[in-house]
């Protein structure tokens, strides 16, 4: 990926997301310059409220009411997200190609939502399968939220969800820029979704894996890298990007947030749940072996720690492994702000990122009021934004369950 | 049930299905379909909440049976009369 050619040089054009502390862009970057967390109460069944971030986009901005009814939160969070993409990125899609537009949704898992849901209401009618709905099929296959948006969108290119666990808003932005680089699309709309908490199982599962966190004030429930962490705060999210070849984002005068300068994806073949710092630290290297770039260019680490005992330190041990050199990057993390939006922390924590390049700053990681020594690194932004000044380029880290890592390095777009 | 009861249900029903249709203008006469967006999925809706609301059994043969208002109460209205 060294040396590329406008023609696989992959950037961003445009970005749509959906996050627990903002509906766009604009107010997502503030409330995490601002320290504003967006974490609450929620309600699920079965067990005592949990900490939980919860979005609060207009679900019907951009589908209809039928639309909404007869697909799946999934779908809408992504509706929405493309949607604002869309507009961002000041593409006509009656003046595309609609057949060379591809649509690549990270999930983390999709269908619980909806098969909980029907096991529930079908016990109201004694078990009796007769009212089972004949919608449960198409709102649980893997590829409904992209297929959503191509329903919305008419879009005729390729669509796929991308099933990454934690890593997966990473993944489809790698998926995005793969599908560019081929040539097998022409624009990629390509992030992650989550629509997890509104199934009781994922919060039940990390709670009887004691790695639900818990807090009298949910706003200090998500809490990565503290000594008094107790688990992960789970949130819905989404966040979809315009990923386009430079060449054609030149030639159609698009503005240019970011260049997607290297990425990586690797496995650990160690572990269902816990992760391997050592295959960790190599899929960062390889991205910036990938990206042509040395340790000490990068400017920005957003850190993937969700709040568990282990996996923070095994994530900081594998920065240390990586970053050795004398200038240390600055370290944040997204999770602390808005917990983690599952299917969508790679690709929206990033979008909470890339403001650096413009407005120099990066943003704060909150609830760290006791660093365990374990996470130590230098250069943590505490409470406050850091005033970086000119920022060059960002790592974002996301890993995930079954040993899925991935990294992917974002650089300012220079001609 | 009476038929006017019906009709109130169905319009429910379909209000439910097609919230964003304005159903106010519906033509007894006239094809549901041709006059508000109901697919074929819309449709089974409709029959399965007759089953949920009313434990009313609209058999796949009978289908067509409910294609305009009034050919729907007609078709319903000896099996919901007594509710």
């Amino acid at each position: 990926m060294r040396q590329v050619k406008d023609k696989t040089r992959i950037v961003i054009t445009g970005v749509g997301l959906a996050a627990p502390n903002g509906d766009n862009m604009a107010e997502f970057r503030s409330a995490l310059l601002d320290g504003e967390s967006g974490i609450g109460m929620f309600d699920t069944r079965y067990m005592p409220p949990v900490p939980a971030g919860v979005c609060k986009f207009d679900q019907y901005r951009h589908q209809t009411k039928k639309e909404a009814r007869r697909g799946t939160r999934a779908g809408s969070i992504s509706i929405y997200c493309a949607n604002e993409a869309v507009e961002d990125a000041g593409v006509d899609l009656d003046e595309a190609d609609r057949s060379r537009v591809g649509v690549f949704i990270g999930i983390t898992e999709h269908g619980n939502v909806e098969t909980e849901n029907e096991v529930y209401n079908l016990a109201q009618y004694d078990n009796d399968v007769k009212f089972w709905t004949h919608h449960h099929n198409p709102r649980t296959v893997a590829n409904n939220p992209a297929g959503e948006v191509t329903l919305n969108l008419n879009i005729t290119g390729p669509h796929l969800c991308l099933g990454a666990a934690c890593a997966a808003g990473n993944i489809g932005l790698i998926y995005g820029s793969q599908m560019l680089t081929l040539g097998e699309v022409d624009m990629a709309m390509a992030g992650g979704v989550s629509e997890s908490i509104h199934t009781f199982g994922i919060f039940a599962s990390f709670n009887s894996q004691n790695a639900l966190a818990m807090h009298d004030d949910p706003t200090k429930a998500s809490r990565p890298f503290d000594i008094d962490r107790n688990g992960i705060v789970v949130s819905e999210g989404g966040c979809v990007y315009i990923l386009e070849r430079l060449d054609d984002a030149l030639a159609r005068g698009a503005r240019i947030y970011a260049e997607i300068a290297g990425y990586a994806h690797n496995s650990d073949a160690t572990d269902f749940v816990l992760p391997n710092p050592a295959t960790q630290a190599a899929c960062m290297r390889l991205a910036l072996e990938r990206a042509g770039m040395k340790p000490e260019q990068v400017d920005i680490i957003n850190t993937h720690g969700t709040g568990t005992g282990q996996g923070d330190q095994q994530e900081c041990m594998a920065i240390r492994d990586v970053f050795t050199g004398d200038k240390k990057p600055y370290v944040n993390n997204t999770k602390s702000l808005i917990g983690h939006t599952m299917g969508a922390a790679g690709a929206l924590e990033l979008a909470g990122n890339i403001p650096s390049f413009d407005d120099g700053q990066v943003h704060p990681t909150i609830n760290l009021d006791n660093i365990d020594p374990e996470c130590n690194l230098e250069n943590f932004v505490i409470d406050k934004p850091a005033h970086a000044g000119h920022v060059e380029s960002i790592m974002n880290n996301s890993f995930g369950m079954l040993g899925i890592n991935s990294v992917v390095i974002a650089k300012r777009f220079v001609s | 049930m009476t038929g006017e009861g019906i009709r109130q249900a169905i319009i429910e029903i379909i209000k439910e299905i097609v919230p964003d249709e304005d159903l106010s203008g519906i033509d007894p006469e006239k094809p549901l379909r041709d006059q508000i967006d109901l697919d074929s999925m819309d449709f089974l809706d409709i029959v399965m909440e007759l089953r949920k609301k009313y434990r009313v059994e609209v058999q796949e043969k009978d289908y067509g049976e409910l294609a305009t208002m009034n050919s729907t109460i007609n078709y319903l209205l000896p099996k919901m009369e007594s509710l």
